[in-house]
């Protein structure tokens, strides 16, 4: 008879010291990395005028064809947007959208970034078209939170990061150069890092992958227990 | 069963709303990876998200044993009749949650091949967006999915939603429900 069933049993109780893996998901979210690509939001000028004007540049770059845009011109009197035109209709199908963030590259006035709130559900095709008054931002410059969404705390905060880490055409001696307009209730967000190395995380909540999946690798390689 | 002849009373309704908490407190999915979302819902079912804490761990092999069906990808026109196939030996109750773009719409693949959203072939519950959806998108679609078993009525499907059991010409006309032609029945068990 052999007792070599014991190494198994060795081995289990050697685990119940690691760190627990598991993310309690309703409760807890696991730690988003910096470039993620979540639900879009339009963002607004700091004088709260909206930035979209309705070029259409989104809808012809987006490989899934989720995005309708149409542009009007601007009524003199009361003008939505600081150019001449303005999108008038603004709608995304998020059950089309596969987050790809070309809109993003395609913009040319950083109109639409996207958070990284990405926990989301419908129960009908209805729900998953956005139109404009939900995907604009509100008077704080915070997305709306729709009901079938679930925000938590600074999923809003850094919108599409990797905008502000390229320069423009990979000419090295832009990076890190404030080249995008501030927004409604941020400002002119700083840099973030790219790949020069000139970064300031503090300012643009950067956070590493090695941080993020701290809480998984074994003690042994420097992982630690949840909680702790 | 028999409940529905019941009339609604304290009793019938605490039972009812005990069957309904068993019932959404183990909803067995079936396994039905078709492309890279079933990487993602093998993912939610392993330690780090752990399908688990729901009483979902059990990916049954067999339909007939399985309550949900997570419909993981792009369905291409081939595929379309195993699908529905397979929803049709499912048992009463069963739901369905189309997981990504590619099962719900399509998604990017707006071509010949690929059929422009599963609800053309089986009812869906939830649709669960993202390209693949990370697990806890597909765990916020199953939390959702629970709410509405919850929520929803005990024996009857709503007006409009079809299982495989009901012969949809012999349902009863309701209010705001059209009738399809007489005779039509998707899907053909074989």
């Amino acid at each position: 008879m052999s007792l070599g069933f014991l190494g198994g049993f060795a081995l289990t109780l050697k685990q119940v010291g690691e760190p627990r893996v598991t993310t309690p998901y309703p409760g807890e979210k696991v730690a988003k990395p910096p470039r993620l690509h979540g639900r879009h939001v339009l963002n607004r000028y700091e004088d709260g005028m909206e930035k979209c004007i309705g070029c259409e540049l989104c809808a012809a770059v987006c490989p899934a064809d989720c995005i309708y845009v149409r542009g009007l011109d601007n009524p003199p009197d009361a003008p939505v947007s600081p150019g001449e035109r303005y999108g008038f209709v603004y709608e995304i199908n998020y059950l089309r959208c596969i987050h790809c963030d070309l809109c993003v590259e395609a913009c040319p006035t950083e109109a639409i970034t996207e958070s990284k709130m990405f926990e989301f559900s419908f129960t009908s095709r209805s729900d998953a078209i956005y139109t404009k008054e939900e995907l604009v931002v509100d008077d704080d410059g915070l997305p709306r939170h729709l009901p079938w969404e679930d925000w938590r705390p600074g999923e809003a905060d850094h919108t599409s990061g990797w905008m502000r880490a390229t320069s423009p055409s990979g000419a090295v001696e832009y990076e890190g150069e404030v080249q995008w307009s501030g927004e409604l209730g941020f400002g002119v967000r700083p840099p973030e890092g790219g790949q020069s190395g000139n970064r300031n995380d503090e300012a643009t909540g950067n956070i590493s992958i090695r941080t993020v999946e701290r809480d998984k690798i074994s003690r042994r390689l420097g992982g630690r227990v949840r909680g702790t | 069963m028999g409940l529905e002849d019941l009339s609604h009373n304290f009793l019938t309704g605490s039972l009812e709303e005990l069957v309904k908490w068993a019932r959404r407190s183990s909803v067995w999915p079936a396994t039905f990876g078709l492309a890279c979302c079933a990487i993602e819902m093998m993912a939610a079912g392993a330690a780090d998200f752990d399908l688990a804490r729901f009483g979902m761990e059990v990916f049954r092999g067999s339909p007939r044993q399985a309550d949900l069906m997570v419909v993981a990808g792009r369905v291409s026109q081939k595929m379309a009749p195993v699908l529905r196939q397979v929803y049709d030996q499912m048992v009463e109750p069963k739901w369905v949650i189309s997981m990504g773009v590619c099962a719900s719409t399509g998604g990017m693949f707006n071509n010949y091949a690929i059929v422009q959203g599963v609800d053309q072939v089986v009812p869906v519950d939830v649709y669960a967006p993202g390209c693949p959806p990370n697990p806890q998108t597909l765990i916020h679609a199953i939390l959702t999915l629970h709410e509405k078993i919850r929520l929803g009525e005990l024996t009857r499907r709503s007006p409009g939603e079809t299982g495989a059991g009901i012969d949809l010409a012999a349902e009863p006309a309701r209010p705001g429900w059209v009738a399809p032609p007489s005779g039509v029945r998707l899907g053909t068990p074989r």
